[in-house]
C-alpha cells in the first residue's frame, strides 16, 4: 500500500481483531507457523519496515520514529481500531514508541524480546552488540537451539543478499544510540492500556533480566517467559507463544 | 611525475597471530608498549624528516584501534611534520570525513598545518575503510554522501572570507562558520579524494581534485581512471592533466634483485598481518547487499589474501620490486596500461624493514627511478596516452577476488 508517497509491503490475513504485528531485525515474519495460528483469531496486518525483504529505505530514514510515524499513518489508513500491536525486537520498541506516542486506536500492546530502552548504567552492555559479533557467537545469544541458525554457506546468495539488506536496514534504524531511546523511560507513563511482554529464557541478546526491567517501566505490565527459547520464542516454541498471546489478548 | 613517500606507522611487534582473532578493532592494546611505541613514533617521524632531505613528497594517513597504522590521528603527525621539514610537500589521505563529526574542525586543523608549514598542504579526503566503523561508532550507511556534504562544508570554510555564514545540511550543522586562520594556500590547499570505482571517479573529476586509487592493481585500474578521465572530459571539455590522478603500491628497490626481494617480501607484512575477521570487514551499509553477502557467507573474509604471495602482488601490479632499472619498468608498464598518471604514492616502509633499509630504497628511487618517471610523464599527452591503453588488452594479473575492496579508502 502507499504511505507517505512510498509503496510499503504489507501483509494482512486472517479475520477478527486488528493485530498489527511489528517484526524485528530478521525481517518479516507474518508468513510463520506461529501467525498462522494467529490469524485463526485475529486479522493479521503486518507491514515490513522500509529496507527490509529487499524494499527501499527512504531517503530521510535513519530513526525508529520513521517507523512509528509511517505505522500511525498506516493505523489511519486502515481505520483499524482495537487494535493489539505486537513487536518483536527493534519491532517492539517501535510498538513501545508507537503507544507512547498515540494509543487511541490501540487497545492491547505485547513486547516480544523487546529492545528500547537503557536498564543498565552507563558501561554496561544491556543489549548484545550484534554489529560486533561473530556469526557463530550471534548464532548462541540468539537462539537457544544454536543449530537453528541460519548457514550463511549453504544459502543461496540470493537469500543471503537479502539479508545483508536486513542488516543493513537494522544498523540505519538502530545504530546510536544503540537499539533504545534515551527518552522513552521518561515517556513510558503515558501507556495506559493493557501491555505483556513474552520472552525467550534463552535470549542472549537481550536477557530476561532485561526483560523483567522493561516490564516494570509500564505500569501494570506483565510477563511470559517461555521456556527453551532464544531471541524468537515465536519461532522456537510457537504453540508456548501462541498460548501466551491468546492467554492476554485472546 | 610526483612522487610521495608512505608508511602506515604500523606497531609489529604482537604476539602469535592465532593468539589473537583481529589485528583491527578488538586487539586489547595491553600489547601496545608505550616504550615501544615511542621508539617507532620517532622512527617514522624520522623517515619522514628524511624524504625532505632527499627530494620526495611526504604522504600519511590515520587508522584507528589497529596495530596496523598507530596514527589516530593524522592531523597531528601532519602539524609535528609541518615545523620539522621545510621542503617535502605534505600530502594527508586522508580525513576520514564520515567519521569526523565537526567538518569545521577538519578545515581549521588544515588551515592550521597550511599556514605553520607556509602552504605545503596537500590536503585528502577519504570516506575511509570499513574497520573504521566500530572504532568511530559511525554507522557507513551513505558514508559517501556524509562525505560530499562535508567536503562541501569544509571548501567554503576554507573560502569564505567576509564573515561567519551558515550550514544546515542532510547531516552537518554549523550556524556561524568563520575559521581562523584561513589556509596559506589561495583560495584553498589541493585537494585529494580516494577513488574505488568508476562511479565513485566522477564527482571527484567534476570538482577537478586528485583522484587517488591505492592497490587497485591492473585488474581494476583502469575501470577507475577511466571513470575519471571520461567525468573529467564531460564536465570540462578537455582531457584531465596527469597531476590529477594518482596510484599506490607497495615499492621496494635493492641494488640487486636478492636484495630487492628480501626488502619487498618485508613490506608484505602490511597485506599478511591484516588478519580482520567479517564482523569488522562489514559493517551494516559500508558494503552493497551483494557484497555484503559474500563477506557474510565468507567467500573473501576480510577481501584479503591471507598469503599473499611476492610474485602475484607484483603481477598484479600492487608491488613494484626490484633493481632501479627492473622498477622503473615495472611502474612504466602500470602506467602505460592504466592510461598514465601524474603522483606515484609509494608505501615503503612496512612491518620489520629497518629504517637503514627503507633508507636505501628511497634513495635509491629518487636517483634513479624518479627522473626517468619525470621524464615519461613530461613528455606525455594525456589523450594519446588514454587512446593506446584503451588499446591494450585486459591484463588480469593474479585472482584475488574481492582483494583490495577495503583498502581503496
Amino acid at each position: 500500500m502507499m504511505l507517505q508517497g512510498q509503496e510499503i509491503d504489507v501483509v494482512r490475513k486472517g479475520s477478527g481483531q486488528p493485530l498489527l504485528l511489528l517484526h524485528g531485525g530478521g525481517g518479516p515474519i507474518a508468513g510463520m507457523p506461529f501467525a498462522e495460528k494467529l490469524a485463526e483469531k485475529f486479522e493479521i496486518v503486518a507491514p515490513t519496515h522500509p529496507g527490509f525483504a529487499g524494499s527501499r529505505i527512504p531517503d530521510h530514514f535513519n530513526r525508529v520514529d520513521d517507523l512509528v510515524f509511517l505505522y500511525l499513518d498506516l493505523l489511519e489508513e486502515l481505520d483499524l481500531k482495537d487494535v493489539v500491536l505486537m513487536g518483536f525486537s527493534m519491532g517492539g520498541w517501535t510498538a513501545t514508541e508507537l503507544a507512547v506516542a498515540n494509543a487511541s486506536r490501540l487497545s492491547k500492546l505485547i513486547l516480544v524480546d523487546s529492545v528500547g530502552v537503557k536498564v543498565g548504567g552507563r558501561e554496561d552492555r544491556d543489549i548484545a552488540d550484534v554489529f560486533a559479533l561473530p556469526s557463530e557467537k550471534l548464532a548462541e545469544i540468539m537462539f537457544h537451539d544454536s543449530s537453528l541458525a541460519p548457514n550463511l554457506q549453504e544459502m543461496p546468495d540470493e537469500q543471503l543478499q537479502v539479508m545483508a539488506g536486513n542488516r543493513m536496514a537494522l544498523g540505519v534504524y538502530t545504530w546510536d544510540p544503540y537499539m533504545h531511546n534515551p527518552k522513552l523511560p521518561h515517556r513510558l507513563h503515558r501507556i495506559k492500556i493493557p501491555t505483556h511482554f513474552i520472552w525467550g529464557a534463552s535470549d542472549g541478546l537481550v536477557t530476561v533480566d532485561y526483560g523483567r526491567k522493561f516490564c516494570k517501566m509500564i505500569d501494570g505490565a506483565t510477563m511470559t517467559v517461555i521456556e527453551k527459547a532464544g531471541h524468537s520464542p515465536q519461532m522456537e516454541q510457537p504453540d508456548a507463544f501462541v498460548e501466551a498471546v491468546l492467554k492476554f489478548a485472546g | 611525475m610526483e612522487s610521495w613517500w608512505f608508511t602506515e606507522d604500523c606497531y609489529p611487534h604482537l604476539p602469535d597471530e592465532d593468539s589473537y582473532r583481529s589485528i583491527r578493532v578488538d586487539l586489547p592494546n595491553i600489547h601496545c608498549e608505550p616504550e615501544t611505541a615511542h621508539e617507532l613514533y620517532n622512527r617514522y617521524l624520522d623517515l619522514w624528516c628524511a624524504c625532505d632531505e632527499i627530494g620526495l613528497g611526504i604522504m600519511l594517513n590515520e587508522h584507528h584501534q589497529t596495530a596496523t597504522c598507530m596514527v589516530p590521528a593524522a592531523p597531528i603527525m601532519l602539524g609535528i611534520l609541518a615545523r620539522q621539514t621545510e621542503k617535502s610537500r605534505l600530502l594527508i589521505l586522508g580525513n576520514p570525513l564520515p567519521n569526523r563529526n565537526q567538518p569545521v574542525r577538519v578545515a581549521e586543523e588544515m588551515a592550521l598545518v597550511d599556514v605553520i608549514s607556509k602552504g605545503r598542504v596537500e590536503c585528502g579526503f577519504v570516506r575511509s575503510v570499513p574497520y573504521e566503523a566500530a572504532a568511530a561508532n559511525i554507522l557507513p550507511y551513505q558514508g559517501a554522501e556524509r562525505m560530499w556534504e562535508a567536503h562541501d562544508l569544509i571548501m567554503k570554510a576554507w573560502t569564505t572570507h567576509d564573515g561567519p555564514f551558515n550550514f544546515e545540511g542532510k547531516f552537518y550543522h554549523h550556524r556561524q562558520v568563520n575559521i581562523w586562520p584561513r589556509p596559506y594556500q589561495q583560495p584553498h590547499p589541493p585537494v585529494w579524494i580516494t577513488m574505488g570505482s568508476h562511479g565513485s571517479a566522477k564527482q571527484v573529476a567534476h570538482h577537478k581534485h586528485v583522484g587517488a586509487v591505492f592497490l587497485a592493481g591492473y585488474p581494476r585500474i583502469r575501470d577507475v581512471f577511466d571513470g575519471y578521465r571520461q567525468a573529467y572530459l564531460d564536465a570540462h571539455g578537455t582531457h584531465a592533466p596527469l597531476d590529477r590522478l594518482a596510484y599506490l603500491g607497495l615499492c621496494y628497490i635493492g641494488e640487486n634483485e636478492k636484495v630487492a626481494e628480501e626488502g619487498a617480501r618485508k613490506l608484505l607484512w602490511y597485506m599478511e598481518a591484516n588478519k580482520v575477521p567479517p564482523e569488522w570487514s562489514n559493517p551494516p551499509g559500508y558494503h552493497p547487499p551483494a557484497v555484503a553477502a559474500n563477506v557474510m557467507k565468507g567467500v573473501t573474509g576480510s577481501g584479503v589474501p591471507t598469503n599473499p604471495t611476492l610474485e602475484n602482488q607484483m603481477a598484479r601490479g600492487n608491488v613494484f620490486a626490484g633493481t632501479p632499472d627492473q622498477v622503473f619498468e615495472q611502474i612504466k608498464a602500470f602506467w602505460e596500461y592504466s592510461g598514465g598518471f601524474g603522483h606515484m604514492l609509494l608505501m615503503g616502509q612496512a612491518g620489520f624493514l629497518s629504517d637503514e633499509d627503507a633508507l636505501k630504497s628511497m634513495r635509491l628511487y629518487k636517483s634513479e627511478v624518479e627522473p626517468r618517471l619525470k621524464e615519461l610523464v613530461a613528455n606525455a599527452d594525456p589523450a594519446e596516452l588514454w587512446e593506446k591503453s584503451k588499446a591494450m588488452p585486459v591484463k588480469d594479473g593474479a585472482d584475488l577476488g574481492n582483494f583490495g575492496i577495503e583498502f581503496v579508502r
